[in-house]
């Protein structure tokens, strides 16, 4: 097992590359946040809230949408089609090299 | 004036048990939430998922915990003012502080335990620029009076549930009533979306979908709205009442400007027993922080727990307290 790496471009468009570990059962909002990065994660990572939206950038294969994320990036604003939930995406070697973007906060 | 020994502000799972630690040294409870019903975030997000990390419960569904909870606190008969938001906390000059609703509801207590949460659950608000400048002025957040709708015009955004339900409801009340949606698909009951799918054929609902409300006109009270649609455009529409329907998100709130140190959306608090930098207030779960701190329900609990001896000692300060477990004790409720 090895890290990967990720790149997240936050709200004022700055690029940060993160070293994620893949053999800790990590999702993106979850290495986000380890790394500061202004994502509020209110429901602490249960697909009920949509403060870790983002959009992805990069043509990774991610694991398809759960109903409840559906639901949930129904309920929040600016979504795109690229738009995922961070606390979703799961941290695995196959997605070594991930870009996205923090969708902007709707509060 | 509702007067009790310790004013708790919010009614999730730490509120509740500070009840029961408070009960226990035969201090009184009044809890003010701005949810309609106790229980905080497990009885409004989540009160289908188990929890596996309460002490002594492998597993426990979230609405289960406060059913128990309220059961534990049953002896000690806390007071409840639900569906308000505490707005400001002021103190007197006998050193009381009072904690005034969102309603105009006062309530008066010696100590003041905060345990909100992540703050009170406000309506989601569209990001349109202008909203702001229409609420009340032809934006509404939710339906409390269905008849302020008769023979208006309406629009409702949203897919869920309660957008749905006020479709169906208002179709027979409003003048016109339009529902719009960002995607094709709506979540909510199969019931509903049938009978929404119906009202559309029928001419009474008109179905928006793949659309959006983007912009909002008026000269101070709202009367268009601009729909942008994915195919068609924008396209403008005449109405009365815009009300966006997309759920609730907890919102520090009022309690940002109650001269409280915050960090990070977080109230910093001694963690010898959870006070704040106002003696007298404590501030306890997910609301607080400090070194180490950690969001569960457990070590909220805890919190509530330590939080309890010191508010004793404020509100009795010449009274010695000698710690007392429930095995020796038992539970001694209040008389009604």
């Amino acid at each position: 097992m090895s890290d990967i790496k990720l790149t997240v471009i936050d709200r004022d468009d700055k690029e940060h590359v993160l070293d994620a570990p893949t053999d800790m059962n990590f999702n993106l909002m979850e290495i986000c946040k380890s790394y500061d990065l202004p994502v509020k994660a209110t429901c602490g990572g249960m697909a009920l809230c949509s403060t870790c939206h983002v959009y992805v950038l990069s043509n990774h294969e991610l694991s398809e949408m759960s109903e409840d994320e559906e639901d949930m990036l129904d309920q929040a604003f600016f979504v795109q089609d690229n738009s995922r939930l961070g606390c979703q995406i799961r941290i695995t070697e196959k997605l070594d090299g991930l870009k996205v973007k923090l969708a902007p906060e709707a509060d | 004036m509702i007067k009790t020994d310790i004013l708790i502000i919010g009614a999730g799972p730490t509120g509740l048990f500070a009840v029961f630690e408070a009960g226990l040294l035969k201090l009184k409870c009044h809890l003010i939430d701005a949810l309609p019903q106790p229980g905080g975030q497990l009885s409004e997000i989540y009160p289908k998922k188990p929890i596996y990390d309460i002490p002594g419960y492998p597993s426990v569904l979230a609405g289960e915990l406060v059913d128990n909870l309220m059961e534990q606190i049953k002896p000690f008969s806390p007071g409840f003012t639900l569906g308000e938001r505490a707005d400001t906390l002021e103190k007197t000059e006998d050193g009381q502080f009072v904690v005034t609703t969102s309603k105009g509801t006062k309530h008066m207590a010696p100590v003041v335990a905060i345990a909100g949460g992540l703050g009170s659950f406000e309506p989601r608000k569209p990001p349109i620029d202008n909203i702001d400048h229409f609420e009340s002025n032809g934006v509404e957040y939710m339906v409390r009076d269905p008849e302020k709708f008769r023979d208006k015009k309406i629009i409702l955004g949203g897919g869920g549930d309660s957008a749905l339900d006020w479709a169906i409801y208002l179709a027979d009340v409003a003048e016109e009533v339009t529902l719009v949606h960002r995607r094709e698909k709506f979540r909510g009951a199969l019931d509903s979306v049938e009978k929404v799918k119906q009202l559309s054929d029928e001419g009474r609902v008109e179905l928006l979908t793949s659309a959006q409300v983007v912009g909002l006109k008026g000269n101070g009270h709202l009367d268009s709205v601009i729909i942008r649609h994915k195919e068609k455009g924008d396209i403008t529409k005449e109405v009365d009442h815009f009300i966006p329907l997309f759920g609730l998100t907890p919102k520090l709130g009022p309690m940002a400007n109650w001269g409280l140190e915050i960090e990070k959306n977080a109230i910093v608090v001694d963690t010898f027993d959870y006070q704040t930098n106002i003696p007298g207030v404590f501030a306890v779960g997910d609301i607080n922080t400090y070194p180490g701190k950690l969001k569960l329900i457990l070590c909220g609990f805890h919190e509530a727990t330590l939080m309890c001896q010191s508010a004793y000692k404020i509100i009795y300060p010449d009274k010695k307290l000698s710690f007392k477990y429930t095995t020796v004790s038992g539970v001694k409720g209040f008389e009604e």
